[in-house]
């Protein structure tokens, strides 16, 4: 059992922590072009209804990017071999 | 049940209880990324929402709205005011003799958060008590407060003692 070396986890978790905050962002995005796009509706402005979903699946897709980056990244294991008997009872 | 000395079997409560009540209160990155996601996904259904319903109202825009009797001329004196709902019953709507000939009616809807606007005689204008949002008498625009647009214009037509509704007419705000 190794673990990897700190330099590795100092960057993954960096990496980790720069995704988060990249899908705050675009969420954050996201939210004002719901609320730009609803009010512009209201205002009778109805064709931006079709830019407005189309930016907004385009935001989303890139958020499923991110998770399935973070989620790859954090499921790799901290250790180059698995401990056995994987689990929190486990003192090592 | 305890496993026997030696063994590498697990002991069998591990199985039962596989996660400490700390570990389970305890979120990790990946969920909380999952989580921003499917926020994004809800933001994305809603635009979805806006565009469909934009496909809706183009469908039924084509069909002209109908010409309603609202009141009589002699309902709305000057300074008068009569409520009527157009075009169906769930739009509530404002008229007002501001004139002896001139007649102006708007969506009774505030643009901001769809309170009712009562027409103020003292002042001249729509107001909205809610969140004092007020709006010209003449032409439905903002003159204060919160509302982000005109009012919606109701058309309206006086013929043979008779006044009808006629159109809708959106506002532009600065129009």
């Amino acid at each position: 059992m190794k673990a990897l070396p700190h330099e590795a986890r100092r960057k993954r978790r960096v990496a980790i922590d720069a995704a988060l905050l990249f899908v705050v962002i675009l969420l954050v995005v996201q939210m004002w072009l719901l609320t730009a796009t609803l009010e512009s509706y209201l205002a009778g402005h109805k064709s931006v209804a079709l830019p407005g979903f189309l930016a907004s699946a385009v935001l989303f897709g890139a958020c499923v990017a991110i998770y399935f980056f973070v989620d790859r990244l954090d499921r790799a294991p901290e250790r180059e071999e698995q401990p056995h008997g994987f689990g929190p009872w486990d003192i090592h | 049940m305890e496993a026997p000395p030696g063994s590498s079997k697990k002991p069998l409560w591990t199985e039962e209880f596989s996660v400490h009540a700390a570990d389970d209160r305890y979120v990790l990155r990946r969920q909380f990324t999952k989580f921003l996601t499917l926020t994004s996904f809800g933001m994305l259904v809603g635009n979805g929402w806006i565009y469909v319903k934009s496909l809706l109202d183009a469908r039924t825009r084509g069909a002209a709205l109908p010409h309603a009797p609202i009141a009589t001329s002699a309902e709305v004196p000057v300074g008068g005011v009569k409520l009527f709902r157009y075009p169906t019953a769930q739009d509530n709507c404002i008229l007002v003799r501001t004139a002896d000939a001139r007649l102006v009616a708007y969506s009774q809807k505030c643009t901001h958060l769809s309170c009712a606007v009562v027409y103020s005689s003292d002042n001249r204008r729509l107001e909205c008590p809610c969140h004092q949002g007020y709006f010209s008498i003449e032409t439905g625009r903002v003159l204060q407060g919160p509302p982000p647009r005109p009012l919606p214009r109701i058309l309206v037509e006086e013929r043979d003692g008779q006044i009808f509704a006629t159109g809708i007419q959106m506002q532009q705000e600065g129009a």
